[in-house]
């Protein structure tokens, strides 16, 4: 089977690279067919990127406490864009201190986010997951 | 005698040749007459008489040409996203030397395939998706093109797993070509092979069609648009030869009464640390054309672009002066500059269409605030460092102050974030013989080098007393 295709990459303004790298370490290593696009991307290349690249799934990230502004309205493009329907995770410090986790997450589901991880995530944690909801 | 070379430029207006020794490393004639496009073979010859050499001579030299007679090389790119694949086949077909008519993206239209009829562009980059990436768009867009009344060369080079699929969406008529693709990819640009698979296709198919190929009469074969010649020269004299060093990153400014081109050779990585890039990276050898920056056919969208009363002020003439000699230059392009008044305001002109171009082909940096406070990010080419300058074609070789019109490359200051060359050396290519050093390079070119960095060295342009 060909491997699936992951686009992958830090949204907004935010410069917190180590994670970012460490999942495309662990994620190529796990089969899959990875394109980094690195930090301080913009909603607009999330969309091109899984455009151009027949992405099956988005892993996005935020660590600077700033996803929400940054993360609205991308399942909007991505239903623009033609491709709605993509599979599209986020993780990393989602909000600013410590919130309840329900609330986050529900939050970030209502933003179109399929799942939704807490920090200290490992990529152990959730690439089981990853394969079932594509499944492979 | 061994070891002469004659060089072909069949331009739309005039057939140019030189004539080199390359032992001597030195040029022995020069020459041009107007082009005949009815039978480019006659200019040819009349230009070929105009050097003065010997018939036995002349038979014994190897003769190579390039050309952007018959309306040049004329492409029509295509890609899925704007600022990804159709970006990345713009840039290709710019740098095999085409005209390129209009660039689309996603899937094409019934109006986009109507336009496309009416462009009659010579061949058509197609290009779309990474190398496994989408696929049904460029199966659309192949299908769509397949459904062209008259066939059309079509360059397939998107996505690998597609692109036999690709071709075998077009009927026999139409001859496709596949080459590797232009962004496998993202984030990475792969522009060189496509361009050479460009260059056979004009040298074995375009030409014929135009019927320039008559010329083959008199010289070997037309093996590239000028515009590529000069791309390759730039290439030769920034990065040198086995034997010979390199003059390092430079730029090449070409203003014309229709288009003002810019080549740039020079990674653009960034100068200043901390910097962050985005976006697609560029090609080390990139090419810009404007085709709405131009002192004679376009002197109007010119005028738009800065403005008339920025114009006027420039020149010290009213805005009616200005617009009233912009409309006789657009009317009459064959216009030459007669007082004092008229040769400054065509400098002022070269010179602001020299400024937008560069500043349309240059990266630029911009502010970004973030929570840890203020980050720099460049998108396309940091050409600051650039120590070299060039200007060709007709415009600047015959104006009176070349320099003042090349200093519109160099630093603006009201664009202190464009990244422009900051201290260049300016040179003239005073002898016209960038595309011929670029044909000749392919053969000799240790020769093109030496005749070419001794012919700039004669036109280096000196810096005036400030
Ligand atoms: C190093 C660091 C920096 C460096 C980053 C250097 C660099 N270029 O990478 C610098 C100094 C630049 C920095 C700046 C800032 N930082 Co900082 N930084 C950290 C620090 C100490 C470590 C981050 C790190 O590398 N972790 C290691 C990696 C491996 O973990 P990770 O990034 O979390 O990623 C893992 C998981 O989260 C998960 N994961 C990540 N993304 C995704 C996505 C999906 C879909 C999934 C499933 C999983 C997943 O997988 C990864 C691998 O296991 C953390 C604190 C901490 N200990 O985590 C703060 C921290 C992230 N920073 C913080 C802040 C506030 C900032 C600043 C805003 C201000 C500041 N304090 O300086 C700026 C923002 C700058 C900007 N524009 O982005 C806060 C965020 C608070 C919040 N969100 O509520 C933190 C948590 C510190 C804190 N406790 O206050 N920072």
């Amino acid at each position: 089977m060909e491997a699936k295709t992951l686009v992958l990459g830090v949204i907004g303004a935010d410069v917190h690279a180590v994670g970012n790298k460490i999942l495309e370490i662990a994620l190529t290593e796990a089969g899959f067919n990875v394109v980094n696009l690195g930090v301080l991307v913009s909603q607009k290349e999330f969309v091109e990127a899984a455009l151009e690249t027949d992405a099956d799934a988005i892993l996005v990230s935020s660590l600077y406490g700033h996803a929400e502004i940054d993360a609205r309205g991308l399942r909007e493009a991505l239903i623009e864009a033609g491709i709605g329907d993509i599979l599209m995770y986020i993780g990393g410090y989602l909000v600013v201190g410590n919130q309840d986790w329900s609330e986050v997450e529900a939050k970030f589901k209502q933003l179109g986010f399929d799942r939704v991880y807490p920090p200290s995530t490992l990529p152990e944690d959730f690439i089981p997951t990853l394969r079932e909801d594509l499944g492979m | 005698m061994s070891g002469s070379w004659v060089l072909v430029d069949i331009g739309s207006t005039f057939t140019k040749v030189t004539a080199v020794d390359i032992g001597q490393r030195r040029i022995l004639a020069q020459s041009s007459a107007p082009t005949t496009i009815e039978d480019v073979s006659i200019g040819l010859r009349n230009a070929l008489q105009g050097l003065g050499l010997d018939a036995e001579q002349l038979r014994q030299a190897r003769k190579l040409a390039c050309s952007s007679a018959a309306g040049g090389l004329r492409m029509v790119a295509i890609g899925l996203v704007q600022d990804l694949t159709a970006k990345a086949a713009r840039l290709a077909a710019l740098g095999a030397g085409a005209r390129v008519l209009s660039t689309y993206s996603f899937q094409l239209t019934e109006a986009d395939r109507e336009e496309i009829i009416e462009l009659q562009p010579d061949i058509i980059l197609l290009a779309g998706g990474t190398d496994g990436g989408n696929r049904e768009n460029i199966l659309h867009n192949a299908k769509v093109l397949a459904s062209l009344p008259n066939p059309v060369p079509v360059v397939i080079a998107g996505n690998r797993s597609v692109a036999q699929e690709v071709a075998a969406c077009f009927p026999p008529e139409f001859s496709t070509y596949i080459a590797p693709n232009v962004m496998p990819q993202i984030g990475q640009l792969q522009v060189d092979p496509a361009r050479e698979v460009i260059r056979r296709v004009f040298m074995e198919k375009i030409i014929y069609a135009k019927g320039l190929d008559k010329a083959g009469r008199w010289i070997e074969g037309i093996f590239m648009p000028t515009p590529a010649a000069v791309l390759r020269a730039g290439q030769l004299l920034s990065q040198g030869t086995a034997a010979r060093k390199g003059w390092g990153d430079l730029l090449i400014v070409d203003v014309g009464g229709a288009t003002t081109d810019v080549h740039s050779l020079g990674k653009g990585l960034p100068t200043r640390a901390g910097v962050v890039v985005r976006g697609l990276p560029e090609p080390y050898a990139k090419r810009t054309v404007e085709g709405d920056l131009g002192v004679r056919v376009s002197v109007l969208s010119l005028m738009e672009t800065v403005g008339p009363d920025v114009l006027a002020q420039e020149v010290n003439w009213t805005r009616e002066e200005v617009e009233s000699r912009a409309e006789l230059l657009h009317a009459h392009p064959d216009t030459l500059p007669e007082s004092d008044e008229e040769w400054h305001f065509d400098r002022v002109l070269a010179r602001l269409a020299v400024a937008h171009a560069v500043s349309r082909h240059v990266g630029r940096l911009s502010e970004l605030y973030t929570p840890a406070g203020l980050v720099w990010v460049q998108e396309g080419k940091d050409l600051s460092s650039v120590a070299t300058v060039i200007g060709t074609g007709g415009v600047l070789v015959r104006s009176h102050d070349p320099l003042a019109v090349l200093e519109g490359a160099g630093k603006q200051g009201d664009a202190p974030l464009e990244l422009r060359p900051e201290d260049p050396l300016f040179f003239l290519d005073g002898s016209y013989i960038l595309a011929s050093m670029g044909l000749l390079a392919q053969e000799e070119p240790d020769a093109a080098f030496d005749i070419l960095t001794d012919s700039l060295s004669n036109y280096k342009l000196a810096r005036r007393e400030q």
